[in-house]
């Protein structure tokens, strides 16, 4: 029993010009328009409902972000010569840019991961009202580092930063924030801490370090980048496959593969644009 | 067959994963329809307890044990599961698995002359993503705390709260699933029907069916996505503590939630809709597709007004993304955002009324043949039609104010998708099946499923419109509590029989599917005498589907032509 021949799997149809993988392709991104799509919209309207949003520039590692997208941008450029080395008929030409572009993946996330490890190990105590914190009478919130937290104790252990949000607001989040509260920019040496101090559970309304838990603005801004990274890992999956086991086709069937990694190529510069939209609207504004 | 060739593909490759569009269609029917009959077993148990609210379920307790009984009586709790777990069964895992994923992958590329779908691996692929997430949901009832419970739509912030049981979290994780499987499904769809037409089959030449299947199918690519998005966020909420649906000031159980704060519970809303609306135009637009092919059949003349036919489903697709938030009336978004939703609301009735008319109409001058599949699409007509008018109450915010959340809503959506889609499904089943198996199914029991299950339906149904006007809120564990639910509780009993008879009006049917596997009669490629490609093939068609590759000379339904020596004339035949 041989398999049923499909048509148009590597000729264009004559009335649509494209090819079947193509042409699904493109159905898929309009799809995951949809699903970025209505988390920008999410965004926005979070955004738009809340009392105060901080600036994305103070909270958020902007020279990594801008390093990042060096990266993703050049990416793109070695994936279309990758798919010109298809064409050219050149295995050599297509391994090294795919090579290049799969390395380029995992610098990318490599650079998400230094930006990503700091916001969790870097915290924020809530007090409730008429609660006071020798050294800190006048703050009702206090970023710094977790020093203890044993449920054992009564009490936590905790260093703080010796700059501290703003005192005109009632938390951390106001705009007149203007103090690097969370210390991305700084090395997190010991040096920026002030000396640890005891802090008594019942004083504590909240603890959280500056993960999704935050806030709405560290929600999205883990979800979209997360959900982004989730993206390029699947991008890495299937470049990685051409990369490794392409060479069969490369060889049986040049104008499929030249198919398969033009698709391919798409997907990526896709998951470039989704970084090139989440750059300015969560790093810059 | 070729059975003993040395590259036969074995039984696993042949049944399991298997990449023919027909077995992937068959392993969605049948999978789809266990799905339905174990969320009809849930609803089942829910009417026991809405009928009988003191009652003594011990045998029920002798079952489930202890997750969901004390001492003979049904616990609020496990009531809850039952009723969530029942629409996102019926709705995700039955109804539009059966009608997509069954009869799109079954009939869809028959009817276009097609070998396969443009894309068999992802088909299988697609198969092989749906059952895992149904059997996350469905194992959701072993996990501590039990299932999710917090209704089909999932609504935060109540959804966000108990995140320590796993019971709604596996609900997202099973949806991610699923709207991952129908993603692969509907790019193949669309690009099967735009790009594998076999030569002379042009758009306007194509069945209504696959009109149907074509719209559905971008449907399900562009409204899931949003849901796909919100069910991350819900995901974060519960699982990593964010709080992209929890308002300022929320308390919970009398104690002020540890959450960040600042979220809005209507962005669910919005989200979830999005999806929802278009999703049961995803319910009925296969439904109507299906009734269109049946009536044809049957009456042995050409569909009435084709063209408006195609042209409304295009319509109503458009519409459907925008007529969301009349969900959403009672929520407080504000009278510029209801006038505007009524407003397309209304609109979106219009191309429904042309559809229904157009198929009452195909009717008028038939020489009616009335077999079981004509007996279903017959009862369809008139059972979406009542589904379709309760609607409209419902579509202005006036006269939602008052019904909204009661029976009454109950009743209208079943009406359009359990004895609207279902019966239309049905037809489907005894229409196709002679072409799946090559077996007729028996007509005998079949009359009797069609008397059972028209009758019993609307038994069930028609009594939660009572109740809805009487106020009867949708989700009470034990409505006589309240005076006025008191008043209707005869009405809820008469219900919960119609829906125990409902079940046993389903042996027949049941019987029927296995026996006639075996002891039906056989049959040729085209036992209706239609006029459709698919009925060009030997029944069941062979890996490949077509012995030699058709052509199309003619439009979908030309019956009773005249000077034609049959009375009908199939796409694929040239005229002498």
């Amino acid at each position: 029993m041989s398999a049923p021949v499909i048509r148009y799997i590597d000729e264009p149809h004559p009335v649509t010009g494209v090819t079947n993988g193509k042409f699904g392709l493109w159905l898929f991104l309009a799809s995951e328009v949809m699903l970025f799509g209505a988390l920008f919209s999410s965004y926005i309207l979070l955004r738009v409902g809340a009392k105060s949003w901080p600036d994305g520039w103070e909270r958020l590692n902007v020279p990594l972000a801008t390093a990042n997208t060096v990266v993703l941008i050049t990416s793109s450029v070695t994936m279309v010569m990758a798919w010109v080395g298809c064409k050219l008929n050149d295995l050599g030409k297509f391994r090294f840019y795919m090579g290049i572009t799969v390395a380029l993946s995992f610098v990318f996330l490599v650079i998400k991961t230094i930006e990503y490890k700091p916001k969790f190990e870097h915290y924020q105590v809530y007090f409730y009202d008429g609660a006071t914190i020798p050294g800190y009478e006048e703050l009702t919130t206090i970023t710094g580092h977790l020093e203890e937290d044993d449920f054992e104790k009564d009490y936590i252990v905790f260093a703080p930063d010796k700059k501290q949000p703003s005192q005109t607001l009632p938390d951390a989040e106001g705009h007149g924030d203007h103090d690097h509260a969370e210390g991305d920019h700084d090395d997190h040496g010991h040096g920026h801490y002030a000396d640890p101090i005891q802090i008594n559970r019942y004083d504590i309304k909240r603890l959280t370090n500056f993960g999704p838990a935050h806030s709405n603005f560290y929600a999205i801004y883990f979800t979209m980048t997360g959900l982004h990274g989730l993206h390029v890992i699947g991008g890495i999956v299937v470049n990685l496959y051409f990369l490794l086991f392409g060479a069969g086709m490369f060889r049986s069937n040049i104008a499929q593969f030249s198919n398969r990694i033009e698709c391919a190529g798409l997907y990526w510069h896709f998951v470039d644009l989704v970084w090139i939209f989440l750059f300015p609207s969560i790093y810059l504004l | 067959m070729s059975d003993h060739e040395h590259h036969d593909p074995g039984f696993i490759r042949k049944y399991v994963f298997s990449v023919d569009h027909k077995v992937i269609g068959i392993q969605y029917t049948v999978t789809s329809l266990l799905f339905l009959l174990f969320g009809f077993g849930l609803m089942m148990i829910m009417r026991a307890q809405l009928a009988y609210p003191q009652g003594d379920f011990s045998f029920l307790e002798r079952i489930f044990g202890e997750a969901g009984f004390v001492g003979g009586a049904m616990l609020p709790e496990f009531y809850n599961q039952l009723g969530a777990m029942h629409g996102t069964i019926m709705v995700f895992l039955g109804v539009v698995p059966l009608a997509v994923g069954g009869f799109g992958n079954y009939v869809m590329p028959l009817q276009i002359g097609a070998p396969d779908m443009a894309f068999p691996k992802l088909n299988m692929a697609s198969y092989w993503v749906y059952l895992p997430g149904g059997l996350i949901m469905l194992s959701s009832f072993f996990v501590e705390g039990g299932a999710a419970q917090y209704g089909w739509t999932a609504y935060p912030p109540l959804a966000n709260t108990q995140p320590e049981y796993l019971g709604q979290t596996l609900w997202l994780v099973g949806m991610v699933f699923l709207i991952t499987s129908s993603l692969l499904g509907s790019v193949n769809f669309i690009v099967t029907i735009v790009q594998l037409r076999v030569k002379g089959l042009s758009f306007f030449r194509l069945p209504f069916f696959v009109w149907a299947q074509f719209i559905t199918s971008f449907l399900l690519l562009l409204a899931f996505p949003p849901l796909e998005a919100a069910g991350v966020m819900q995901l974060m909420d519960r699982v990593a503590g964010t709080s992209f649906f929890m308002p300022d000031g929320l308390v919970i159980g009398g104690r002020p939630a540890n959450v960040a704060g600042g979220g809005n519970p209507l962005l669910w809303q919005h989200l979830f809709w999005f999806l929802a609306h278009p999703e049961v135009y995803v319910l009925i637009l296969p439904a109507l597709g299906i009734v269109g092919e049946v009536i044809a059949n049957n009456t042995r003349k050409p569909l009435w007004g084709y063209r408006s036919l195609v042209y409304s489903v295009i319509f109503l697709g458009f519409m459907s993304f925008i007529v969301w938030a009349h969900h959403m009336f009672m929520t407080g978004m504000g009278q510029t955002l209801s006038i505007f939703f009524q407003t397309t609301t209304m609109i979106i009735s219009i191309p429904s009324v042309i559809i229904l008319t157009a198929l009452i109409l195909s009717l008028w001058g038939g020489s009616i043949r009335f077999n079981v599949p004509m007996l279903f699409a017959l009862s369809f007509l008139p059972m979406f039609g009542i589904g379709g008018l309760t609607g409209l109450p419902l579509g202005l915010a006036a006269s939602d104010i008052q019904l909204h959340d009661t029976y009454y809503v109950i009743g209208h959506f079943h009406f359009v998708v359990a004895p609207g889609t279902l019966m239309a499904l049905f037809a489907g089943i005894y229409y196709w099946y002679p072409k799946a198996t090559g077996r007729m199914m028996n007509e005998m029991l079949g009359k009797l499923h069609w008397i059972g299950t028209l009758v019993f339906l609307n038994g069930v149904f028609i009594p939660m419109f009572v109740q809805g006007l009487a106020g009867v809120s949708r989700r009470l564990y034990d409505q006589t509590w309240y005076e006025h639910g008191k008043e209707v509780q005869n009405w809820t009993v008469a219900s919960s029989w119609s829906a125990w008879l409902l079940g046993i009006a389903q042996i027949p049917f049941i019987l029927n599917f296995f026996l006639s596997l075996r002891a039906g009669k056989k049959v040729g490629e085209n036992p209706w005498h239609a006029t459709t490609l698919e009925w060009a093939a030997p029944s069941p068609p062979p890996h490949g589907n077509f012995t030699s590759e058709p052509v199309v000379y003619r439009g979908p339904y030309e019956y009773s032509v005249p000077g034609d020596s049959e009375d009908y004339s199939p796409q694929f035949v040239q005229k002498a």
